[in-house]
């Protein structure tokens, strides 16, 4: 399949992909990874008159942990999650989602950035980040501004970035002691959007209370949802078992899936109750609690 | 718009269209037809090549985008009429029928054995899970790729890699 013609553009600096991107406007699209919109160029469900190709520029593709968080460069891989010594030690849910992500060759150039950035609901990174509680800078022209990751994701497909705006780099807050986090996700083989997917990020306290906690669910809705009902049933109590049940029923009950190939509504919300439940075991057991 | 690629480390280049596609430069341009086209979708991974080391879906990238970097096709394996040990390993393990997979196969498992010499059958059905099979079932592919990894730990002095 031959995508339609696009003039191709290779910007060296962040200054003048976002020069091209402003001067370009809606014409434009950003090709990072590309293991996105390749394949939709590829099917002309999207036909832009340019591309903008921002691998070349040097310096984003990072992962560090710095000034209180983990920091992901706008060119960081997905290899590269699973390839950095701090995200398997540090952000467990990290590591779970990106070993879960398409398949190994997918992640060889697919980018955390472009995985937010093409807002779709069925990508695992949108729910992640929101459990994380992460934070999105995005360059402009005029310079940089922080968007909270809560307030990122407007529709399918559609982000809170500007068309002439690059998403540069994610801020994940580093984790307080006793902290964990898992990334639950029911694919019918390796390479499928989820069925469903349950991200969740925990803090207990000294005395073994939920302290801080993150909910998030990928792929039940036109966007990621944030199941804020089952992380205020969970906050300042102790996570036992009756309270894990709990919220992972107010978490299926935040679902709002559609029926398709993968399943019935009634069957995505059970199983958005069945893997909120496995993800917050997994996650207290790795902030050591649930003892 | 030129572009110019090093190929199984021959320098390259050509003229082209941004929108042409990284495996149509290798096979139609430069004529290395080893590198298949299977499903033409991202799914496959019959189209697997390496670049600058690391295999990636060639359906699923533009050839402007491989501008100054190296690339690596199933042509490359063999050195000096001698085949790779992954190549001995898909024969004598049977690690084919139709061979439609199989360069792609081969290209992963290379990049992969680089990194993990000693891996599991765990470790290597991860490694190949891009990569479709629709003959084999996998069990004679995860043979061929154990057959090479021991025989290339078996070449590499003890004590230290080339």
């Amino acid at each position: 399949m031959i995508p339609a013609g696009f003039d191709y553009h290779a910007p060296a600096t962040v200054g003048e992909a976002t020069a091209l991107l402003s001067r370009l406007g809606e014409d434009a699209k950003v090709l990072s990874g590309g293991q996105s919109l390749i394949p939709l160029l590829k099917l002309r469900l999207a036909s832009p008159r340019h591309l903008v190709d921002i691998n070349r520029i040097p310096g984003l593709a990072y992962v560090k942990e710095a000034d209180g968080a983990l920091r992901i460069g706008a060119l960081a891989r997905e290899v590269d999650l699973d390839d950095s010594d701090v995200v398997r030690s540090r952000y467990p849910l990290l590591a779970d989602a990106t070993r879960v992500i398409a398949d190994p060759l997918v992640r060889n150039l697919a980018t955390v950035a472009g995985n937010l950035a093409h807002g779709d609901p069925a990508n695992d990174h949108p729910a992640v980040m929101l459990a994380l509680g992460a934070e999105i800078t995005a360059t402009g022209p005029s310079g940089a501004r922080r968007i909270p990751i809560g307030s990122f994701f407007k529709g399918p497909f559609e982000t809170a970035l500007k068309p002439d705006e690059l998403l540069t780099e994610i801020r994940v807050p580093a984790p307080a002691p006793r902290s964990g986090g898992a990334y639950v996700k029911l694919e019918r083989k390796v390479g499928d959007f989820a069925t469903a997917a349950v991200a969740a990020q925990i803090t207990l306290a000294a005395d073994g209370t939920v302290a801080a906690i993150g909910i998030a669910l990928t792929n039940v809705g036109l966007t990621p949802i944030k199941a804020d009902k089952a992380e205020v049933a969970l906050l300042g109590k102790r996570p036992d078992d009756a309270a894990i049940k709990g919220a992972a029923q107010l978490a299926a009950d935040a679902a709002r899936p559609e029926a398709d190939l993968r399943g019935s509504v009634e069957y995505k919300k059970d199983l958005v109750r069945v893997l909120t439940a496995r993800a917050l075991r997994k996650a207290i057991e790795r902030a050591g609690g649930g003892k | 718009m030129n572009v110019q690629v090093t190929i199984n480390g021959e320098k390259l280049s050509a003229d082209v269209e941004p929108r042409l596609l990284l495996f149509h430069l290798i096979r139609e341009v430069f004529r290395l037809t080893g590198t298949h086209i299977g499903c033409d979708t991202t799914h496959c991974g019959a189209c697997t090549v390496l670049l600058d080391g690391r295999p990636v879906k060639s359906c699923t990238m533009f050839a402007v985008q491989a501008h100054n970097r190296e690339i690596q096709t199933v042509e490359g394996l063999e050195q000096n009429g001698a085949l790779h040990p992954l190549q001995e390993g898909f024969i004598a393990e049977h690690g084919l029928q139709c061979g439609y997979c199989t360069p792609g196969m081969l290209m992963t498992s290379k990049a992969f054995l680089d990194k993990h010499p000693s891996p599991s059958e765990d470790d290597i059905r991860w490694a190949i899970s891009g990569n479709l099979c629709r003959c084999t079932g996998y069990v004679n592919i995860v043979k061929a790729v154990q057959h090479a990894a021991a025989k290339l730990r078996a070449a590499v002095p003890a004590g230290g890699a080339r």
